[in-house]
């Protein structure tokens, strides 16, 4: 038989460069017509530090980064150690021989990358015999890697000519290594084919091409993990004209400064973590209070404080709908793959120009370093909101009306104060109590044109519903489908709008039994939301720095739907 | 809109606050700009800071500008955010010296490095007004305010040697009850091509009044602290402003203007005449598998 699907986990110490190899090797898996997926997990050192990634390959989209391991390429001693237990039963443990030695066994088999690469000429293909040897143990075409070789090196290195016939040939002796010993996994089934071309991309990635379809004009941000990368992205592409983009001096100043420009009428966007997050409160609640529309990307990492900033959990549910003292309740998408980053993005942005005010996109740390193939966006298909702008001269008052009134904007007609006490229409600052009756509840009612969003909703007729959100989803659905396939009587919801969420999909979960949410934190954070909102929901939480592995989640929706 | 007429708006300056003259001579100096460069009011736009001071923005009579009223400590991130995005507008910013030099201070820096295109004002009172008379870092040593009963044990801050030394491209100071002169000085930051901060001694009488101090009293033999700089002295000679600031007590004038660093907006076009333009085609082929 044949397999569907295999993983293979790269361990060792930060530096040794197989990283790239990792996603070398799904990148040109991908390229094959493959589906795959890499979740890797850093120490927050620089350089070195017990590094592993994990690269998970599939004829159909990956939705987890797979529980168990069927080939663990190890560096060294400890990353042996460490991980050995995690490789499944009918696996391998491929390690290093110059680095390491190990038992030999028919499960394990040690190859001396680099000596074996300095025969080809160059010792720094030793990365290609290692991607040799593994094609062969997982059975994937060695043509796969070698086009990839071709592609990657052959019209943009300069010495092209010389690298690439190196590297194939690394990669045979990788590949002759592996069979003459008789080692094999077996065959992987060939790839299905497409009928949309694919990208390759991580979750910040996919944030920074949607916030630019989406027409963002101002980006400032400061540098932390794992949001840096956004940052990053944008120094390099939206040095535009009419388009601003800083590295500023803290995210104090990153929230107030994007407050600044979309008050000036650019679509601003800052992209933070952890720490910088708690830093935005202040500035959250003034774009709430003067309705100014910002996107503010808060890409979780685990813990409070400083807390862990290059693991990944869902912990800043709530403080993103309630980041400010005061009443607010900001709204919150959450995407929950690398493609759903892109969408969000723009629905995100989206909602803050309709419904004018802050919009939190929560993503998180195993969104943002995760690589995976999604389709390519066709952007003439995006349905992107603009901001209605104020073009009446006389009399106009910004905060008049109960509901969306028209922006004026600096340099156009309708002047007022955009201000972030409590105010009245021409945004004067009031202590009258029926001002603050009558503003208070203007920029609740604001909320509600934001409740018609789409949602899944599969199995709708059980009464008990698993409902995972963000990153969850993809471990959440792949144990669903294992539910249904043991005839477990369950149904899936799903929605990246948290907050406020689809009006029609949280009166059904009002009428179910019970819904059952997995995500990673202690509190359970958002079953406390929806159980506040009349859900009778129930959270299976994990709080180890880690995604959900299938087979827990498996194992406690079972436990759960069986004791009701 | 035309005048402002708002009886809701129930915040008054106490009478005889020196923020009354500041308002003024920006009012003046606002108009005067606008009538020199033909440029509507609704170019304008005010930034202020929470304090007695941060009112400004909804006192101003006269022809609207376009006003922002945010959190205390934040106007200049504010600021900078929409005069890079909008260099067509001239900003100005008002607030007090608790708001700008302490729960403010760690954005000025920043901007003077970037030489950020906008006009600060601040009115400088060498108290807390709002929260009713606490100290502030412009209080002298050994003040007693409401916050520091036995006297402040901090030195007092002295801003304008601060902001020299941080390079700011238009360094002034002004008097509140100076009207006519300050407001020259807030209109020669205004049209100043970079970082201008007007810093003017706008004393509370409610807390810190000292009026007497500053423009002194020939009746009762006390010498004004407050004096205007020689004419002698050339503006543009840093170390020679510096000088002034060490051995005057508040010299009145403009004491330091560099016109030669580029402005912010002029350095991120720099980098747009570098960078090659993109589109979101592109950008999304540089993904494909
Ligand atoms: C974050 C925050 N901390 C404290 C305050 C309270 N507060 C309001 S105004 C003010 C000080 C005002 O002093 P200053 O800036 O000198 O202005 P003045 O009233 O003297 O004009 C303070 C501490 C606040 N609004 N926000
Ligand atoms: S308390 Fe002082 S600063 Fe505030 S309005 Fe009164 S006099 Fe002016
Ligand atoms: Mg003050």
């Amino acid at each position: 038989m044949k397999n569907t699907d295999f993983v293979v986990r790269f361990a060792g110490e930060g530096g040794q460069g197989f990283l790239s190899a990792a996603i070398g090797f799904a990148s040109a898996n991908t390229k094959a017509g493959y589906h795959a997926q890499t979740f890797a997990t850093f120490p927050s050192q620089i350089t070195g530090g017990p590094t592993w990634m994990q690269t998970r390959i599939s004829i159909d989209p990956v939705l987890s980064r797979g529980d168990e391991v069927d080939v663990l390429v190890v560096f060294n001693e400890y990353a042996y150690e460490t991980h050995k237990n995690e490789v499944k039963e009918n696996g391998f443990i491929l390690y290093d021989s110059d680095q390491l030695n190990i038992e030999p066994s028919e499960k394990v088999l040690g190859i001396a990358f680099e000596k074996l690469a300095k025969t080809t000429g160059n010792a720094r293909a030793a990365n290609m015999v290692m991607m040799g040897a593994l094609a062969e143990l997982v059975g994937v075409n060695l043509s796969v890697l070698e086009d990839f070789v071709k592609e990657r090196w052959g019209d943009t290195s300069r010495y092209g000519e010389q690298i690439v016939p190196q590297n194939i040939a690394a990669l045979k002796l990788g590949s002759n290594e592996v069979q003459d010993r008789g080692f094999k996994l077996a065959e992987i089934e060939p790839a299905k084919p497409l009928n949309t071309s694919q990208i390759f991309l991580n979750g910040n990635e996919a944030i920074s091409l949607g916030a630019y379809s989406a027409g963002v004009e101002f980006y400032v941000g400061y540098p932390i993990s794992p949001a840096t990368t956004i940052l990053i992205w944008m120094e390099k592409n939206l040095v535009e004209k009419n388009k601003f983009v800083h590295q500023v001096s803290s995210e104090i100043e990153a929230i107030t400064a994007i407050i600044g420009a979309s008050y000036g009428g650019k679509k601003s966007m800052t992209a933070t973590a952890g720490p910088g997050f708690s830093l935005m409160s202040e500035g959250l609640g003034l774009a709430w209070m003067a309705e100014i529309p910002i996107v503010v990307v808060d890409v979780q990492r685990g813990g409070p404080a400083t807390g862990l900033p290059t693991k990944t959990e869902q912990s800043d549910l709530l403080s993103s709908i309630t980041p400010a003292h005061g009443d607010v309740s900001l709204p919150v998408v959450a995407p929950g793959t690398v493609e759903e980053c892109f969408y969000a993005t723009i629905e995100a942005f989206n909602w803050a120009e309709k419904y004018q005010g802050p919009v939190i996109l929560l993503s998180e740390h195993g969104l943002a370093e995760r690589q995976q193939n999604i389709p390519k966006p066709d952007i003439n298909s995006l349905k992107i909101e603009n901001r209605i702008i104020n073009q009446s001269t006389d009399n106009y008052y910004r905060y008049e009306s109960q509901g969306i009134s028209p922006m004026p904007i600096p340099g156009s007609p309708g002047p007022y104060v955009a201000n972030a006490s409590e105010h009245d229409k021409m945004g004067d600052t009031t202590h009258l109590p029926e001002r603050h009756i009558e503003m208070t509840e203007r920029r609740f009612k604001k909320l509600e044109i934001l409740k018609d969003s789409k949602y899944e909703y599969i199995n709708s007729k059980s009464e008990i519903i698993l409902m995972p959100w963000g990153g969850s989803k993809g471990p959440g659905f792949e144990a669903f489908e294992k539910l249904q396939e043991k005839n477990i009587d369950i149904g899936w919801a799903y929605t990246m709008f948290l907050n406020p969420l689809p009006e029609k999909l949280l009166i059904e979960l009002q009428s179910k039994k019970l819904v059952i949410v997995p995500e990673l934190n202690y509190l359970g954070q958002f079953s406390s939301l929806l159980r506040s909102q009349g859900v009778n929901a129930k959270s299976i939480t994990q709080y180890t720095g880690l995604p959900f592995k299938v087979q827990y989640l498996v194992d406690q929706i079972t436990e759960l739907s069986s004791k009701r | 809109m035309a005048e402002k007429n708002n009886p809701e708006y129930d915040f008054k300056w106490c009478p005889g606050c020196g923020d009354f003259g500041v308002k003024k001579a920006l009012e003046a100096a606002i108009k005067k700009k606008t009538i020199e460069t033909e440029e509507p009011i609704l170019n304008n736009v005010v930034i202020a800071g929470i304090g007695c001071s941060g009112n400004m923005v909804h006192l101003l009579e006269g022809e609207q500008p376009y006003g922002f009223h945010g959190l205390h400590g934040r106007t200049l991130p504010v600021a900078m955010g929409l005069k890079s995005s909008r260099p067509d507008l001239n900003v100005i910013v008002v607030a007090g010296d608790g708001d700008f030099l302490s729960i403010g201070a760690e954005h000025i820096a920043p901007q003077a490095k970037r030489n950020l295109d906008v006009c600060v004002v601040i009115m400088d009172n060498a108290v807390y007004g709002l929260t009713k008379g606490q100290s502030s870092p412009t209080s002298e040593e050994g003040m007693i305010t409401s916050s520091t009963p036995y006297g402040k044990t901090e030195q007092g801050f002295d801003p304008l040697a601060y902001y020299l030394s941080l390079g700011i491209s238009f360094v002034a100071s002004g008097l509140s009850s100076k009207i006519k002169d300050l407001s020259e000085l807030i209109y020669e930051g205004m049209i100043h091509p970079g970082f201008s901060i007007v810093h003017v001694q706008s004393p509370c009488t409610e807390y810190n009044n000292t009026y007497e101090i500053l423009k002194g009293s020939p009746k009762k033999g006390i010498e004004p602290l407050a004096k205007p700089i020689d004419e002698s002295h050339n503006p543009n000679d840093l170390k020679q402003a510096m000088e002034i600031v060490d051995t005057s007590n508040i010299p009145l004038g403009i004491l330091y203007q560099s016109k030669v660093q580029p402005t912010l907006t002029q350095r991120f076009e720099d980098l747009t005449n570098k960078s090659k333009q993109k589109d979101i085609e592109s950008l999304l082929k540089s993904y494909s598998v």
